[in-house]
């Protein structure tokens, strides 16, 4: 067994073609240790460890292990010095079992090649005693939940003898829960002896386990932080600046209710209930922030009031007209800002200017527009006056919308959503892979938006997000409403709701949803 | 599930297989659908109406043994219109049970559809033969002679699992039947040994495979388009070279020496099953030991679950320090070898020479098969099975003289195929990255 001291990362530099990912960090890893290295998104991090695991060779710099350099030229060399790692997206292969994906690339056989996983099984069972895993060596992997998914990507690891184990981004398909129990987890692997690199950009899971935080900034190190630093400090670390992480709005002030859905359900091409029976409102003047772990229906949510969805059912008005079973045309018509979850498949056109980007919904519509002709003109005086008052950062009006980074390509499609006067605002993921400075900008339009008095659905995985932003919160689980409660709840009972118990169930088993949604009612109407 | 193209760049990850959610919600079992127990309702109705209340009122004959078994048993003579309709009846009752479990939402268990199939078709033979001219055939050779024209078809199946498995869409088996079957016809004949034929085809359908994996896995370029122009180019290539050379010297390159039946002692005179397992070509013995191996190769030895991983999730495979690429390459030749073993039946045992487009498509049937055999070999023999009996029942019922016309019975292969595809696979699954080329990102 392979047991590393010490990896030091010196002088790593990756290229991709003028772009580059990784410049000159050095980092290392002391045994027996939870490295954490924070980061914004793009910034560099899962770059850095795929080249660790051998998955990318680097430009240029080394690898040591025990002060001994080493080139690894796959993950198999990655993997035989003992360093394992757990991808933000499991390579876990859904149709197998967990003992076959667990054996997979290692496999014990007997003669003839023929597998013999009667020993795989022995040490998942022994492993997953070990860490209380609760892991069933002959399930099929499709068949566990996300969080139980994770745990065989650590067997797998630890099947190996890795001694060095790399979490890429492990909370983010995680409830708040599952993420705790994972911490725990990742203490004792740490107790076990094993070195852990954490990567992540969420403050408040790294601050809870790490013990020393190198900080990422665009491909670069720019220093190592102590996990007792504020938040506010490590924040600043990360993004360059100083930024405020806490939104001041004013508290809501409702008006009437103009946005009401009744008994929406959307049904899913294999059958399944991906919205079931959802009933709420939003008067203008509030935020209702609908939250859940990822793929609980939320997707299907906005598409359906948008008129996205093919098989959906139920009642959705907005200012008293039903908006289910009008063209996509006919809903942004009626005054309904959408702001997509995927920007760059369903916000932007990636080779569109970004002038063009900003009237994707007016074109044809005056000013921009005079019967059959365009004008070019009005377009770009509109552009001008958008990036300004979004502060997009674009080399200019005719840049491709493809080639801004993330945060500014989001910027671009909340600039043309909330460029018209509007009945309803939607926002799925408004700040998903988003730089923390501009997510603070978004926040504040969107609570701005709030204020003008326009009802605003904001639909976030981020709980973080979604306590911030929200006067009320709904939170959905496989596709039924938990339950919706006022703002300031706390963390752990948001987080049992997006697990299915509905506040006040007290029993662990998970709830089906048709009685949470009950009390659901009751608790919007004492809101309105 | 998405299957898009796009590179899986650990860089920059995107949900390019099943976002959490997606695998979440697998774990609710699928709602039960209604299409299965109405398409049984509807093939039952069909039954009782032409095979049961139309049918023949004469007695079809059925025979058993053939004249090489060491016993004789006689022949199976049916009334043809009491047993069109017993067996009508079963079919509705099977029917009946299929709708009364999707009212329970429970599914079809999966030995229903096999009995509804077997029976349908036993209805349908008894209708056929009772109706024809001469009503009695040789159950016997039907069932040997659907085995012998299945040969090619098994062949080309297991070629399209060993690709599919592994992740490489195969659509040019037919071009590596080809391709083996001229490559044996020529290379039998100038050697005058049917063995180095026989080898030699297996190298002419890897080299076409070849083609197909250096095109399809190094330059990405789309499987479906490359296997298309491979088709192609076999044909033309065979047909240039049929026409130039060995026709002009049927002597020198197109009269191979054929692959005997070889007819174990014993086990050959067994009634049915004799005929089928043990008085086979070498090509035909090969044919049964290829499903057993390529079987137990994919599903119980390491060899296999790294193909199947490399099929399925191609990143986790590379993650694990399998190489993705080279897996693909060499199974998409070893499919293209397997392939081309088939194409020699064409011109070592079928026939004693090659002929223009001696394949006649039956590498897209070969397809069909795999389809419907769901990826597995077992499955696809099945399935190659039923489109050989399909085949050689339209040839004896036209010989035997139906009132049913020629032409619709020689439509039979072929919607059988179609049926069986589009109607009774109901929703099977591939291989998840079949068709999708690995990019390391």
């Amino acid at each position: 067994m392979v047991r590393v001291l010490k990896l030091e990362l010196r002088g790593i530099t990756k290229r991709f073609g003028t772009l580059i990912a990784n410049d000159h960090i050095d980092v290392v890893v002391e045994s027996g240790q939870i490295h954490c290295l924070l980061g914004e998104n793009g910034a560099g991090k899962s770059t850095l460890m795929n080249v660790l695991y051998g998955l990318y060779e680097p430009s240029e710099g080394e690898i040591l292990v025990d002060d001994k350099p080493v080139s690894f030229r796959g993950p198999g060399d990655a993997m035989a010095a003992g360093i394992g790692m757990v991808h933000q997206h499991f390579m876990l292969v859904p149709v197998f079992t967990v003992a076959e994906n667990v054996a997979l690339g290692a496999e014990p056989t007997k003669a003839a090649g023929f597998l013999n996983l009667d020993e795989t099984r022995r040490r998942i069972r022994e492993i997953s005693d070990q860490y209380g895993f609760d892991v069933d060596p002959d399930a099929l992997v499709e068949d566990l939940p996300v969080g139980v998914q994770q745990r065989v990507e650590i067997i797998k690891a630890l099947v190996r003898n890795a001694s060095v184990l790399i979490l890429d981004e492990p909370t983010a398909v995680l409830t708040p829960q599952e993420t705790d129990e994972l911490l725990d987890i990742m203490r004792q692997l740490k107790a076990g002896g094993t070195s852990i690199v954490f990567i992540s950009h969420k403050l408040r899971e790294v601050k809870a386990v790490s013990d020393t935080i190198t900080v990422i900034r665009r491909g670069k190190v720019v220093g190592t932080a102590d996990p007792a630093a504020s938040t506010t400090e490590l924040a600043s670390m990360m993004v360059g600046r100083a930024v405020s992480l806490t939104l001041d709005k004013e508290p809501a002030t409702p008006q009437e209710t103009t946005f009401e859905v009744r008994d929406l359900t959307v049904i899913a091409p294999n059958g399944q209930h991906m919205v079931d029976g959802l009933s709420f409102d939003i008067a203008r003047g509030e935020i209702l922030a609908v939250a859940g772990v990822q793929g609980n229906g939320q997707t299907e949510l906005t598409e359906a009031i948008l008129g996205l969805q093919d098989r959906v059912s139920g009642s959705v008005t907005l200012d008293g007209k039903e908006l289910l079973g009008r063209s996509v045309k006919d809903v942004l018509g009626a005054g309904v800002g959408f702001v997509p979850e995927d920007r760059k498949v369903d916000g932007l056109v990636g080779t569109f200017s970004v002038a063009e980007n900003l009237v994707l919904d007016l074109y044809d519509k005056p000013p921009y527009a005079k019967g059959i002709s365009m004008s070019p003109a009005k377009i770009m005086e509109n552009a001008k006056a958008r990036i300004g008052e979004f502060d997009v950062r674009t080399p200019s009006a005719a840049a491709a919308a493809g080639t801004l980074s993330g945060g500014n390509q989001q910027k671009v499609v909340m600039a043309r959503e909330l460029s018209r006067p509007l009945r309803l605002f939607i926002a799925s993921q408004p700040t998903r892979g988003v730089d923390v400075g501009s997510i603070e900008f978004l926040h504040r339009r969107i609570v701005a938006e709030r204020d003008q008095g326009t009802p605003v659905m904001i639909v976030s995985t981020e709980l973080d997000e979604v306590m911030e932003l929200a006067d009320r919160i709904a939170v959905l689980y496989k596709g039924k409403l938990v339950g919706i409660v006022p703002a300031g709840t706390g963390r752990d009972v948001l987080g049992l709701m997006m697990a299915g118990i509905a506040p006040g169930e007290h029993t662990a088993s998970p709830s089906t949803g048709t009685q949470p949604a009950a009390t659901a009612d009751t608790e919007g109407g004492d809101h309105a | 599930m998405s299957t898009t193209v796009s590179s899986p760049n650990p860089g920059t990850p995107r949900p390019v297989n099943a976002g959490p959610g997606e695998r979440a919600a697998a774990v609710s079992a699928k709602p039960v659908g209604w299409r299965t127990p109405v398409i049984l309702a509807a093939f039952a109705l069909i039954a009782l109406v032409f095979f049961g209340l139309m049918g023949p009122n004469q007695t079809a004959s059925f025979g058993i043994s053939t004249g090489s078994d060491f016993f004789q048993l006689p022949a199976l003579e049916i009334n043809a219109f009491a047993g069109g309709l017993v067996l009508s009846i079963v079919l509705l009752a099977l029917a009946g049970y299929a709708v009364y479990l999707k009212t329970q939402d429970r599914p079809a268990p999966g030995w229903l559809n096999v009995a509804f199939i077997v029976l349908f078709v036993a209805a349908f033979l008894i209708w056929v033969v009772g109706g024809a001219r001469t009503p009695a055939i040789s159950l016997a050779g039907l069932i040997a002679g659907s085995v012998t024209l299945a040969v090619p078809l098994v062949f080309g199946s297991l070629s399209g699992v060993l690709c599919e498995r592994v992740g490489v869409v195969n659509i040019a088996i037919e071009g590596q039947l080809l391709g083996g079957a001229f490559t044996a016809a020529i290379v039998a004949t100038i050697t005058q040994n049917p063995f180095i034929g026989l080898i030699a085809a297996a190298a002419a359908g890897a080299v076409v495979s070849m083609v197909l994996a250096v095109f399809s896995i190094k330059y990405v370029v789309n499987q479906i388009i490359v296997g298309v122009v491979l088709n192609v180019l076999v044909s033309g290539v065979t047909g240039f070279l049929f026409s130039t050379v060995m026709q002009a010297n049927k002597a020198q390159f197109n009269s191979p020496p054929g692959l005997d039946i070889i007819e174990i002692p014993l086990l050959s005179g067994i009634p049915i099953i004799g005929p089928i397992l043990f008085r086979q070509s070498l090509v035909g013995y090969l044919m049964y030991a290829a499903v057993l191996v390529v079987w137990v190769g994919l599903f119980k030895t390491r060899w296999g679950l790294r193909v199947r991983a490399v099929g399925e999730h191609p990143q986790a495979a590379d993650t694990l320090g399998i190489n993705v690429n080279a897996t693909r390459f060499w199974n998409v030749t070893l499919g293209g070898a397997v392939a081309g073993i088939g194409g020699s039946f064409f011109t070592l045992v079928a026939i004693d020479s090659f002929t223009k487009e001696i394949s006649g498509g039956r590498g897209f049937i070969a397809l069909a098969a795999l389809i419907f055999g769901r990826w597995n070999p077992i499955g696809a023999f099945f399935a190659a099975l039923l489109f050989g009996f399909a085949d050689n029942l339209q040839s004896i019922v036209t010989i035997i003289g139906t009132p049913v016309p020629s032409q619709f019975m020689a439509m039979l292969p072929y919607l059988v195929t179609v049926l069986a595809v589009a109607g009774l696979v109901g929703k099977s699954r591939g291989p998840a990255a079949s068709g999708i080329p690995y990019v390391k990102g």
